[in-house]
């Protein structure tokens, strides 16, 4: 064992080793690993905001729909509403035109009893006369007698 | 192997001399041929095993660390990223575990102490005659296939460290304060006379304590591949003793090498762990 030069030799080639590893090897290799552990961090963080964001839309759509079913109950009930009104209205009509067509229908009736009875009257007038007539055996001038027998019909 | 003509001894010390380039004791340059004459070459030599191998391991290291870095991705990992990954947050969690100052430097050198030398011990678990017999054959006489088994790369690596330290204790303390740190304690007192008078003490104190810590990085790492390499050889004498003893050396090295593989591991991770705690004392002021 005899110390010599290659001490110095030695020495030199380990500084130069440990300034290449310094210099290549270690700084990319530690730096690839920051990298890596940053974007692990990154998206952990993402993850954490993705999270946070859904229970914020959960919550939104629970407001949406609660909102919906107030405009939904709200077009039903003014639905209701209206439609009660319509059965009114209708309810409305059809008793005013049911009336309407009473009315007609009884001065109908009430036209035709007239027009019945005027002619009733007639007849009886006719009949009366003949009957008189019969009974006379003799012409009765009907033109003559005219006023009797009308008398006699505005009696019956 | 190498074992036939040669005596154990002979054959250990083989085992444990570097291939060492330098000046001959004659003024020529060139390779050692025995280990006596490279020791001869003093200071002014170069173990050439010793250099190729801790640079091939390293250029192994950095060369796939650059290849993962630049298909690096923050997406989905492949395979190699993933232990990459892997790696680089067991370094980065044993940093941040012990390191309490901000500094770019510790972590990388960290993950290159680990890796750097877990790649020269595991030579150790390459079967202690393939490559110096496969050498020997391509005309090279002696190598040492470990690095870590030479105090020069461990010696090497602890002074890079203590240089560190000393220049981020001066950097963040201050001269004064480094120089406090060495003299005003553990002793002191509220007297300045008694003060001036500890001074020296302190400071044999704390100067041995500031020297042990490279002596004693390298010294254990270079000590625990150094006997474990030794073992290796060891086992491997025991090949020329016979079938039955050969079968046993077998075993015995299966069962070495498994353990090994902890020695290993454990031995880069104190390095790096120690690494990072001196590192840590010089950040911190008292």
């Amino acid at each position: 064992m005899n110390i010599n030069l290659t001490l110095i030799g030695q020495l030199l080639s380990f500084a130069v080793f440990v300034w290449f590893t310094m210099k290549f090897v270690w700084t990319p290799i530690m730096g690839a690993l920051d990298t890596r552990r940053k974007e692990i961090a990154d998206g952990l963080a993402a993850a954490e905001h993705g999270q946070h964001e859904q229970e914020l839309a959960k919550e939104r759509a629970k407001e949406a729909i609660r909102e919906a079913k107030g405009q939904a109950a709200e077009i039903i009930n003014q639905a209701q509403k209206r439609a009660s009104e319509i059965v009114d209205e209708s309810k409305g009509n059809a008793r005013s035109e049911s009336e309407r067509i009473l009315a007609a229908a009884q001065a109908e009736i009430e036209q035709e009893t007239n027009r019945a009875r005027e002619q009733l009257r007639q007849q009886v007038a006719e009949l009366a006369v003949l009957g008189a007539s019969k009974i006379l055996r003799k012409e009765i001038d009907a033109a003559a007698h005219k006023d009797i027998v009308e008398q006699l019909a505005q009696q019956i | 192997m190498a074992g036939d003509t040669l005596t154990s001894s002979e054959y250990i010390k083989h085992h444990l001399t570097n291939l060492t380039f330098g000046q001959h004791s004659d003024g020529t340059w060139g390779l050692a041929h025995s280990a006596a004459e490279a020791k001869e070459m003093g200071f002014w030599a170069i173990h050439v095993d010793t250099m190729f191998w801790s640079i091939l391991l390293g250029g192994l290291f950095i060369y796939f660390g650059k290849k993962i870095a630049d298909r690096v991705t923050a997406g989905v990992p492949g395979g190699m990223q993933n232990f990459a990954e892997w790696l680089v947050e067991f370094i980065d969690d044993s940093v941040r575990g012990s390191f309490s100052g901000r500094n770019p430097l510790v972590a990388p050198l960290a993950l290159t102490i680990f890796v750097w030398i877990f790649l020269q011990n595991l030579m150790d678990l390459v079967p202690v005659d393939v490559i110096p017999y496969l050498a020997g054959a391509i005309g090279i006489h002696f190598m040492k296939v470990v690095p870590s088994t030479d105090p020069n790369a461990t010696f090497g690596m602890a002074i890079g460290v203590f240089m560190l330290t000393l220049y981020y204790s001066i950097k963040i303390k201050g001269v004064g304060g480094f120089m406090g740190e060495l003299t005003l304690q553990p002793f002191s007192s509220d007297n300045p006379i008694v003060k001036l008078l500890f001074i020296p003490i302190n400071f044999v104190l704390e100067f041995v304590s500031l020297i042990a810590k490279p002596i004693s990085l390298a010294l254990r790492l270079f000590g625990n591949m150094y006997a474990g390499e030794m073992i290796f050889i060891l086992i491997a004498i025991m090949y020329n003793a016979g079938v039955v003893l050969g079968l046993f050396g077998g075993v015995l090295q299966l069962g070495w090498a498994i353990f090994h593989i902890l020695i290993i591991t454990l031995q880069a991770f104190i390095f790096m762990t120690l690494t990072i705690v001196y590192l840590d004392m010089a950040h911190n002021d008292h």
